[in-house]
């Protein structure tokens, strides 16, 4: 590709791209699959519990094992949730049926999974990228999780196991597949979607996103096309992307690999790949002649779900604002124009954690909305479970200690972490542990004492060496066990020396 | 006779002994004791059984436990209710906790459920005693019990003919006098044929009435369980014991079973009732000669009789056999080997899923999956599978508009009489044929019973059929009551109870 094509890749909406090296003149078109799912407290279609991680088989039942003569009952709360999801992506919420996906796989009990197929829940939504790009949503359809396999001895993979372990807990888990349409252009823009998809169904207080835990797993349909054309190129969908960073790279990877292709005069196979990560390839797992005929059809065992006006609305009136509407909540603290990179990510953070309130809080009680920022996005955050707990008021009341001089950052940063771990009122915690702040008058003469002590030093300094204001400090903070604020012995410092 | 309690459950005018309410009564009031009936029923089994099989495991410990605790109840002055120590025997696609269940299969060979089916639960909380499981034709798939993994069941009236299929045993045992009652399956006639090839009556209720949890599913959109009696009235009683709602089954109808015990009693004066053409011609001419006979008793009952046709129940058949198939070869994918049952080892777990379902399961069952599998694959769902739920929206239709006219159809059960064992096992076309009359009710999910009305001019017996609207039990019955009480009275089965 010579350089002078370069500028005919913005022509179709690539305005933002992944920067992939070796693209220009293609473009990448990508729709990602999302599975979440569903922390609800039961199972699908039985009373199981859904829980990760409990001892193996052990949240099981004669329903979810696919016993003989067992039949599925729909959690309606699950519908809800589904419902709830629907919303926050701008759906449309229809009546819906559920269909049998049939092939074999041990993890399956009933070998057929129970999903929606040509009537789903959900349809015809979008989803609007931080950088304002709208990626439509095609569904969000309703369907059971599957066991989960281990295979035991030889490498741990398929073909050289000694033997495989089935876990059904995980079986008939409820889960909703997010089908967007394929409006991506880039591995950037993927992460991005991935990204504010997960933080969307956290909001809704639907799924927990983990991706690690993989409560909430990615496929991506690739394909590429050269640039100013419409039509779409041959797809290959990519499997297993445990992470944003997988989902990345292997966009990556997968558009260098068809680009190549077709620059050689090769066609791209539609084909199931799945994604290496240690070798930081995709390979094929079978090609479309090798794809499952799932015989789809309506599964008899349960009825249509058809949610009323009054459910829907009463689904969407429990949601609250939606990621983007919170973010740009918090940044009109800072005023209107638009904020810069480093605190849009402090934002975005704090709204991907939930911890909104303990910012907009401290900033209606007057605290500086810079250090409230700061403080929920970087301290708060690191342990964001713990923080969602945070007795609000207690959060301000620390912060107002901070901004008064009462404690130092140091000082406040303790605290916050004694109070993420124990709770407490941050007056008693800053008591206990002898944070109260040293009055100005008795700072003074701490200094002068140090100084006293270090005669040599200060007159190095008073010659101008200001590195050893930190020795000072370091000094200072040892006589007063770190309760000294270093900023006001700096300060003293300078006075002195004047 | 007198009622054994009361006149809810009085016997019509000219009414047959039952056999079963004899029992409940006798229990209730102390003069027999439970215990004693379960003997005198096991020793019947153990004496006369070997000539029929009519059952796979015959429950001896739990029955004789069961029927304690009745007797108890009875000597600390409870109720143990309407069937009060009555042994009920349960075609072996029920689910009973502890005792196995096979289909007649050997793929589910040993597997004991965990949990007891809907219906069993019912039973017991009415005082009845689970005395056996009884044979069937594989998974239920056949007309005639000679599809069981474990051999035929003999037809009670003439040993060398079959009893009907695929509730075979059940209806043998009963017209034995081996179980007063029993509780078959009705898919495409499975209840209604046998019972009216062995002389007893046999009903399948609306689809909806009676709960399918625990019963392992043939095609779940047909599957009805319903009563193997003597007598109309014990199929009314046994049927008001197993119906109603189900939490556990959500195809199970919202609103309430009508009550059917009071409505036997009140006659068809004035009643219309539609002679169905298409359930007359084309059937054997005793059993045809048998049909007329029936309408005409009851239009010396006050009944008025018209002819009508209904053309579309010929496509009945076909589109049966393409809707059973379909589903069935869903339901039946969960028996792979993997956690229950016939387990055969190969090196990969889809070797020994393949070689597990082809030495697990019979050459009926193997045909009907791939029957069925086709008729859903890609390309020919619309063909198939779509154009056979046209055909049942047909004769939906057409009953409806059929059902303006009369308040019930009459017709044949079955084309002909108890054919010989080893007469149509080569030939699955001419078996099939055996369903014609009485698919077209699970096609609709109507219910209709089948009530002896003389025999042929070897002696055995015919049944005659009655249809009736959705949830149109009591005229069912109503109906079903004056023709058992003006036909012939049959002669004692060769094969018999001492």
């Amino acid at each position: 590709m010579s350089a002078d094509n370069a500028d005919t890749t913005g022509t179709a909406g690539t305005a933002d791209t992944g920067a992939t090296a070796g693209t220009s003149g293609w473009e990448p078109v990508i729709g990602l699959e999302v599975h979440c799912e569903l922390r609800t407290e039961t199972k699908l279609f039985c009373g199981c519990r859904n829980a990760f991680g409990d001892e193996p088989n052990t949240n099981i039942c004669p329903t979810c094992l696919g016993l003989p003569g067992s039949l599925p009952v729909l959690n309606v709360r699950a519908v809800e949730y589904a419902m709830r999801i629907g919303v926050a992506l701008n759906c449309e919420i229809r009546p819906s049926i559920f269909h049998r996906k049939n092939y074999f796989y041990p993890d399956m009990p009933k070998d057929y999974q129970v999903s929606q197929y040509d009537a789903p829940i959900n349809v015809n939504g979008s989803l609007e990228l931080p950088d304002g790009t709208r990626v439509r949503v095609e569904r969000a359809h309703m369907e059971e999780d599957t066991g989960k396999t281990s295979h035991i001895g030889g490498g741990g993979r398929i073909h050289d196991a000694d033997y495989a372990l089935v876990d059904y807990n995980r079986a008939g888990v409820p889960l909703v597949e997010i089908v967007s349409a394929p409006d991506i252009r880039s591995s950037t823009q993927a992460r991005l979607y991935a990204s504010e998809l997960r933080s969307i169904l956290v909001a809704t207080g639907a799924s927990d996103g983990r991706m690690e835990e993989g409560s909430m797993r990615v496929d991506a349909n690739v394909s590429v096309r050269r640039a100013g054309t419409f039509e779409l190129g041959t797809r290959c969908e990519i499997k297993n992307l445990n992470s944003l960073r997988s989902l990345g790279r292997a966009i990556e990877y997968e558009i260098e690999r068809q680009i190549g292709l077709l620059e050689a005069g090769d066609k791209v196979v539609q084909q199931t790949r799945h994604w290496n990560e240690d070798q930081g390839v995709t390979v094929a797992l079978r090609s479309k002649e090798e794809a499952f005929d799932y015989r789809y059809f309506p599964e008899p065992d349960l009825v249509p779900v058809v949610p009323d006006a009054g459910w829907q609305s009463d689904v969407a009136a429990s949601i609250g604002p939606m990621p983007a509407e919170r973010r740009a909540k918090l940044a009109a603290l800072f005023g209107p124009e638009p904020v810069g990179h480093a605190r849009a990510d402090q934002i975005a953070t704090v709204v991907e954690h939930g911890l909104d309130e303990l910012v907009t809080a401290a900033a209606a009680a007057g605290i500086d909305g810079a250090k409230a920022l700061a403080r929920t996005s970087n301290e708060a955050s690191a342990d964001p479970d713990a923080a969602r707990r945070l007795d609000v008021s207690a959060f301000v009341a620390l912060l107002r200690m901070e901004q008064d001089g009462k404690l130092n950052p140091t000082q406040s940063k303790a605290v916050l972490a004694d109070m993420l771990e124990n709770g407490g009122d941050p007056a008693d915690i800053a008591r206990r542990r002898g944070f109260e702040a040293l009055e100005t008058g008795s700072l003074h003469g701490v200094v002068a004492e140090v100084i006293a002590a270090n005669t040599d030093a200060w007159h190095r300094y008073q010659a101008g060496d200001d590195k050893l204001v930190g020795f000072f400090t370091g000094e200072v903070m040892k006589a007063t066990k770190g309760r000294a604020d270093g900023k006001a012995v700096a300060a003293e410092l300078r006075r002195l020396r004047a | 006779m007198t009622g054994p309690w009361g006149s809810a459950t009085s016997p019509a005018p000219g009414a047959r002994p039952s056999p079963a309410l004899d029992i409940a009564g006798a229990v209730r009031d102390g003069s027999m004791s439970a215990a004693a009936v379960v003997e005198k029923y096991l020793g019947a089994i153990d004496e006369v059984d070997g000539e029929l099989h009519a059952f796979v495991t015959v429950m001896h410990d739990s029955a004789r436990l069961e029927a304690e605790s009745v007797d108890r109840r009875v000597a600390a002055g409870e109720d143990p209710g309407p069937l009060a120590g009555v042994p009920v025997a349960l075609k072996d696609n029920m689910c009973t906790r502890g005792v196995p269940t096979t289909c007649s299969s050997r793929i589910l060979e040993g597997w004991r459920p965990p949990y007891d089916a809907t219906v069993v639960a019912r039973l017991r909380a009415a005082g009845a005693v689970v005395i056996g499981k009884t044979n069937l034709d594989e998974f239920a798939m056949g007309s005639s019990t000679e599809n069981s993994a474990f051999g035929p069941t003999h037809n009670p009236h003439d040993p060398g003919r079959v009893p009907g299929g695929s509730s075979g045993g059940s209806a043998a045992a009963v017209a034995a006098g081996l179980a007063p009652l029993a509780l078959g399956s009705d898919t495409g006639g499975s209840i209604r044929q046998p019972a009216a090839l062995c002389g007893i009556v046999g009903m399948k209720p609306t689809y909806g009435t009676v709960s399918r949890y625990g019963l392992v599913a043939f095609a779940s959109s047909l599957d009805q369980i319903g009563p193997l009696t003597t007598t109309v009235t014990e199929s009314a009683v046994l049927f008001d014991v197993i119906g109603g709602q189900d939490p556990l089954d959500s195809t199970c109808l919202e609103r309430p079973v009508p009550r059917t015990v009071s409505a036997l009693a009140d006659g068809v004066e004035g009643l219309r009732v539609g002679l169905v053409a298409e359930l007359v011609d084309g059937v054997d001419a005793a059993v045809g000669a048998r049909v007329h006979e029936a309408a005409g008793a009851l239009a010396a009952a006050g009944a008025n009789i018209d002819n009508v046709s209904i053309p579309e129940f010929r496509h009945g058949l076909p589109a049966y056999y393409v809707v059973a198939p379909a589903e069935a070869s869903s339901n039946l994918s969960r028996y792979d080997g993997v956690r229950y049952g016939l387990r055969v080892e190969a090196d990969t777990a889809e070797a020994m899923n393949a070689a597990t379902r082809a030495a697990g399961f019979g050459p009926e069952v193997k045909r009907r999956i791939m029957l069925g599998t086709y008729a859903l694959s890609a390309g020919y769902y619309d063909a198939y599978y779509g154009q056979a739920q046209k055909v049942r929206t047909l004769i939906i239709d057409a009953l409806a508009s059929a059902y303006q006219r009369f308040d019930v159809l009459l017709g044949a059960t079955t084309p002909t009489t108890a054919f010989a064992i080893g007469a149509k096992v080569d030939d699955p076309w001419a078996m099939y044929l055996s369903d014609v009359c009485t698919v077209p009710s699970n096609l609709a999910g109507h219910p209709a019973i089948s009530i002896p009305f003389g025999t042929d001019d070897g002696g055995l017996p015919v049944g005659v059929q009655v249809l009736a609207p959705a949830l149109g039990e009591p005229v069912m019955f109503q109906v079903a009551a004056v023709l058992e009480s003006r036909a012939p009275v049959l002669a004692p089965p060769r094969v018999h109870a001492p």
